[in-house]
């Protein structure tokens, strides 16, 4: 599992500091935040906002339009299981029943575990459908039993 | 002399343990005390047969495939870098009839060649297009890009020549050239494969429109679902800025121009392009009306060029060859190649690059060899999650823009996605309204609303609702957002939902309550 920092106000000064002269600015300083600390601190509003001379309520309509930020740490690792059109055509639905029964986790829910299931829509992996991502490494083909085999890898 | 062996990097090689492949190619080399080089090449597309282990022999490139990290002490003991028979050899991998058969002019290096080496690039047909470019200025470079008939490969098909005339021709302190890389239609990875596999290419492409419309500075918006492309596509970057291809001066001209990348963050709707616009300028991914036109006010309000990865890539092939020849290509106002991707239950998916006009029914059945399942074709989704589904009766379309149109579909990005006898067309018309609900970046309310109440109408006609009144319901609905969404996304629900009515009546009919009865 990618292990992430904890909210560091220095630190995330230093990020918001080294982007905010870039073009659209914004974006590349939410991704910096995320992937530093997992998630986006509500600490981070005001210095991103007085940074780039916008308002806190803009800073905040950003985040939480984009459905990568997270509002809250998260623990685990990450399977992020594609259930777009190829995927469907390839029984993706069928392996989030079998993670609902067979292990419990439901896509896209608030409580934490050693694995969090998040869905997207398309990881341009169609032609090896159903797809996933587990920390951002690609698997293709994916089945149960590959599943059932990160379900114990992630416990362990 | 050094062996050299071709282990692919693209990502969907990856997601099959190619990286496996290329530590234990490696690790077997030195245990034999062999020489071996080996490079990441990009994927050539033939996705069944990945990992697809290629050696250099004088013979040709030849080809081992599907590979896993366990067959590899059997391709040394089988002498397979000099090319000797092994049970997974498939031979010269361009002599293979999945290749043979296409017209690859976009994808003709991409797992060919070291996507990060420019030398390599070179040695493929790289950079003259550029060169010749910079040579003839920025008005012949538009008369050749018209000349081709290039349309826009995003989806909209709009002419490519066109759009940087409109560029070319307002005036403005700054000018920008965007590429929309945000490819997220289901069924498609055309524009991954480029970054990761022949990333040079769009480099190239986005240097002749800078030079084309004077514009100084580039962006390409990269989905966050891609992080492979994002990191393959920076290091190309990199490399291209040291070979003096991008910088203060372009290949040693007056011209300066440099690229950006910025990472989307799972937003679909930032693959519209005003949307993007918004999103690269840090904003909320919301569309804008247009007009204005983002070529006369798009990025930070400047004249913007505006195009798809493939649109792009495809004009070094242009500026290379020349418009007419590229426009030799296609039928009807279709010009040119498309790359077709094959995806979904297809038993041969992959990238299949051909000239405009071959039917959907040669894609899925020469090219596919019908489903991985093994079981009947029942309905085939083309242009992703806002095309239409056509069923075995239709499949002799023909896959080029006016046809697709006609037949009450769209070609989109080229995406094309199988599924067996197993699907349920209605739940498939409800997902393309949910997906809608959930993408819909909010600002119009046919789209924002229609959605929602589009798939609430199905669950109705499903359950035997007033069936007949709620379908009526929903052709009409899909008539508001039609005529009254903002963008494509509103606008271009409605082709799956209405051609899973029209085509699988049938699966509109109220399921049975067996689980009552069990």
């Amino acid at each position: 599992m990618i292990r992430k920092l904890a909210w560091d106000e220095e630190l995330a000064g230093r990020l918001i500091d080294e982007r905010k002269t870039a073009d659209g600015a914004l974006m590349p300083i939410l991704h910096a935040l995320q992937e530093t600390f997992g998630y986006i601190d509500r600490a981070a509003i005001a210095p991103i906002a007085e940074a780039l001379n916008i308002s806190k309520a803009d800073v905040h309509g950003v985040i939480s339009f984009y459905h990568d930020f997270r509002a809250a740490p998260a623990s685990g690792r990450a399977l992020k299981l594609c259930r777009a059109e190829s995927c469907q055509a390839m029984g993706c639905e069928d392996l989030i029943d079998h993670l609902r029964r067979a292990h419990g986790l439901t896509p896209d829910s608030e409580t934490d575990g050693a694995l969090r299931i998040e869905t997207v829509y398309c990881l341009g992996n169609c032609a090896l459908s159903p797809a996933a991502l587990i920390d951002g490494a690609p698997i293709g083909r994916l089945t149960a039993a590959k599943l059932d085999a990160l379900v114990r890898e992630a416990g362990q | 002399m050094s062996a050299k062996v071709y282990v692919p990097g693209d990502s969907a090689a990856l997601s099959v343990g190619a990286d496996g492949v290329a530590a234990a190619i490696g690790e077997e080399a030195r245990r034999r005390g062999l020489d071996v080089q080996i490079v990441r090449n990009g994927s050539r597309g033939l996705f069944w047969l990945e990992p697809l282990v290629e050696i250099e022999t004088p013979a040709g490139r030849l080809a081992y495939g599907p590979i896993e990290a366990g067959d590899v002490a059997s391709l040394f003991d089988a002498h397979f870098l000099s090319g000797r028979p092994h049970a997974k050899a498939l031979g010269r991998i361009d002599e293979h009839p999945y290749l043979k058969r296409q017209q690859r002019l976009l994808f003709a290096r991409c797992g060919v060649a070291d996507p990060l080496s420019i030398e390599d690039y070179r040695a493929h047909g790289g950079l003259k297009g550029l060169e010749r470019a910079l040579a003839i200025g920025p008005q012949a470079i538009v008369e050749e890009v018209l000349a081709s008939g290039l349309r826009g490969r995003g989806g909209a098909g709009f002419p490519c020549g066109i759009k940087w005339r409109t560029v070319a021709a307002t005036a403005a302190d700054q000018k920008y050239v965007v590429c929309n890389a945000d490819e997220g239609d289901s069924g498609t990875f055309a524009d991954r494969m480029i970054l990761e596999g022949d990333p040079f290419a769009l480099i190239e492409g986005m240097a002749i429109a800078a030079v084309a419309v004077g514009a100084t500075k580039g962006f390409v918006y990269i989905r966050s679902e891609y992080p492979h492309a994002f990191a393959k596509f920076n290091a190309a970057l990199a490399a291209a800025r040291k070979a003096g291809l991008l910088g203060h001066s372009v290949l040693g001209s007056s011209h300066g121009f440099d690229i950006e990348t910025r990472l989307g963050a799972g937003a679909y709707i930032c693959g519209e392009e005003t949307s993007l616009l918004e999103s690269l300028e840090g904003k909320r991914g919301e569309v804008r009306a247009k007009p204005p036109l983002p070529a006369i006010s798009g990025l930070f309000g400047k004249p913007t060029a505006m195009n798809n990865v493939l649109t792009l890539a495809s004009t070094p092939w242009i500026l290379t060859h020349g418009g007419k020849a590229y426009a030799d290509y296609g039928m009807g106002r279709s010009r040119g190649t498309q790359p077709f991707q094959l995806a979904g239950n297809v038993k041969h998916g992959g990238l299949v690059e051909l000239a405009f006009g071959a039917t959907i029914r040669t894609l899925v059945e020469d090219f596919g060899g019908g489903t991985r399942s093994g079981r009947p074709i029942r309905a085939v989704q083309v242009g992703g999650p806002l095309g239409a589904y056509f069923p075995q009766s239709l499949l002799d379309t023909p896959l080029d823009y006016e046809a697709m149109l006609e037949a009450k579909g769209m070609l989109g990005h080229g995406g094309i996605v199988v599924f067996d006898d197993t699907v349920n067309l209605a739940r498939q018309a409800r997902f393309a309204f949910e997906f809608c609900a959930k993408e819909s970046c909010g600002k119009c309310t046919p789209c924002r609303i229609g959605s929602t109440r589009g798939f609430e109408t199905i669950d109705k006609i499903v359950a035997g609702e007033n069936a007949e009144a709620n379908i009526a319901l929903v052709r009409d609905l899909c008539t508001v957002m039609t005529d009254a969404s903002l963008c494509a996304l509103g606008g271009l629900t409605p082709l799956p939902v209405l051609s899973a009515l029209d085509h699988f009546a049938e699966d509109f009919a109220p399921r049975p309550k067996r689980l009552a009865a069990e």
